[in-house]
């Protein structure tokens, strides 16, 4: 991974509310075409990193290029230009709920492309069919389960041809199958489209499933950064407790694949 | 004791100001970005904002008008000025009474449901959603809301006027014994087109008021459903306050 360039690279990132430091001095290196993801407790800035990447919060300090642009002193229009190359999951889907599911995946399609109506509809038609949801373009989201807006969600996400999606807890509040489904489908579009992507996540079964390298965040530092096998197996304590508070549900992810 | 007094007031005052800059900020930007409106989406937002406020905007006015003539009718009768009550029923509905209480009502109805909903978007990552697909919030949501309002508001006026001179009217001839002629050619002797113009600018002035607060407090909701009904009840509060301030002034400017 080392001689690979990095699309991402944060350098020593601080983000400060009031008195309370989130992140401190971060350093991270996500490398183009890989699934980092990057797990930790609750309340440890996961989700935060997320935000500082889509351009959501200003970093109070530091340095975050993206894809060779430094954007620690973007304005909103010079992220929308970058956004526009990125799709993002959140942790609640935001399904836009004054649009039918159709509508909410052909968004970003009908702002930033100039297709005529049977493009669109054939883009999200196939968008839908990638996440097993085929034929329910006139639903609308306060029909969905979770689940299915999640699936929506990732597809919304990756309707504009990202090169960098970030999955913010993709799976949190799922059932271990629809936790499998969903991680399968973040391998799968990253397979198969050549993604670069951040899952944050604090479920160890979708990380160790869907990630080619883990980033254990704790007390807003990185604490170790590895393989699935290497944390899995790391002897690093944070990591270790971290890890094995998880493992009956790691268990129940192991189970349903 | 006093420290602490001091400290409580400077804290609120500035954080008045901080609030003023803000609101004034996104007056500024919904301004520069009135180009970026959606048309179809602006037609939408007229029908639900504008249209739809109709029965209630006109039930309030019907029943203003007729309680405004119960309360003069009878007394200018006794003065023998009953050729003069059409007019002054017209004139104080065209420049006060409608463009301010249509304000009042639209607010409690428009101002809340602007801000409910876009508190929801906000606290439920839709805001941040639009942000990171490159829609930018104030030209997809507040610039749509705020072109209905303004364009909305005076017509609502206008009906409104419309419905109000017919209840006053109805009350004059029917409670106090004004006959239609007297009572119609009064208000084409003392009132002008201008009265009404002047109620349908300074409506135009609260619809945009209404539109920008609703957004404001709505954009800025804190998180969770208390945060959203602080919100919405916020919203109602303070367009109502700035419709009153506002109205005040440009009464100043429009007529005097």
């Amino acid at each position: 991974m080392a001689e690979k360039q990095p699309m991402i690279k944060i350098r020593q990132l601080k983000i400060v509310f009031g008195e309370k430091v989130v992140l401190n001095d971060l350093d991270l290196d996500v490398y183009a075409g890989e699934t980092l993801a990057v797990i930790g407790p609750s309340g440890t800035g996961k989700s935060t990193v997320i935000k500082v990447l889509t351009g959501l919060l200003a970093p109070t300090s530091g340095s975050v290029v993206i894809d060779g642009q430094e954007t620690s002193s973007y304005s909103e229009e010079e992220w929308d230009g970058l956004r526009s190359r990125m799709g993002v999951v959140f942790q609640y889907s935001a399904l836009f709920d004054f649009l039918s599911v159709g509508e909410n995946v052909a968004f970003g399609l009908r702002r930033h492309f100039k297709l005529t109506e049977e493009e669109i509809q054939g883009r999200v038609a196939t968008l839908l069919d990638l996440v097993g949801m085929p034929n329910t373009q006139s639903l609308w989201p306060s029909e969905l389960s979770g689940g299915m807006k999640k699936r929506v969600a990732l597809s919304r996400a990756l309707a504009m041809e990202p090169r960098l999606v970030l999955y913010d807890e993709p799976t949190s509040g799922l059932d271990p199958v629809m936790t499998m489904t969903i991680s399968r489908l973040i391998r799968k579009t990253q397979q198969q489209l050549g993604l670069t992507s951040v899952l944050v996540t604090h479920d160890m079964a979708s990380a160790y499933f869907a990630a080619d390298r883990i980033a254990m965040l704790d007390k807003g530092k990185i604490v170790q950064i590895g393989t699935p096998d290497e944390i899995r197996q790391s002897k690093n304590p944070v990591v270790y407790a971290f890890v094995n508070g998880l493992e009956r549900k790691e268990e129940a992810g192991d189970g349903s694949k | 004791m006093l420290k602490a007094i001091c400290e409580a007031c400077g804290k609120r005052i500035l954080a008045f100001c901080a609030a003023s800059g803000r609101i004034t900020m996104l007056l500024m930007q919904t301004l520069r970005r009135l180009k970026d409106a959606d048309w179809h989406e602006v037609v939408r937002q007229m029908a639900l904002l504008g249209a739809d406020s109709l029965p209630i905007v006109l039930m309030t006015i019907l029943c203003t008008g007729m309680v405004f003539s119960v309360q003069t009718a009878k007394e200018f009768v006794r003065l023998g000025a009953s050729s003069t009550v059409g007019g002054i029923v017209a004139i104080a509905m065209a420049r006060e009474l409608v463009p301010v209480l249509v304000g009042v009502v639209v607010a409690g109805r428009i101002g809340a449901a602007i801000a409910a909903e876009l508190g929801t978007m906000k606290v439920t990552e839709q805001i941040d959603a639009l942000r990171v697909m490159a829609a930018n919030p104030v030209s997809f949501l507040v610039v749509p809301r705020f072109i209905a309002m303004v364009l909305m508001m005076p017509l609502l006026v206008v009906f409104a006027n419309l419905i109000g001179n017919i209840g006053g009217w109805v009350v004059a001839h029917y409670y106090a014994g004004i006959g239609t002629f007297t009572y119609t050619n009064s208000i084409k002797m003392l009132a002008e087109f201008y009265d009404v113009f002047g109620g349908m600018l300074k409506s135009a002035v609260f619809g945009g008021i209404i539109a920008i607060i609703g957004c404001y407090k709505g954009l800025n909701a804190p998180n969770g459903a208390e945060g959203v009904g602080l919100a919405t009840t916020a919203s109602v509060v303070l367009s109502i306050i700035l419709i009153f301030i506002f109205n005040y002034f440009l009464s100043i400017l429009i007529y005097v």
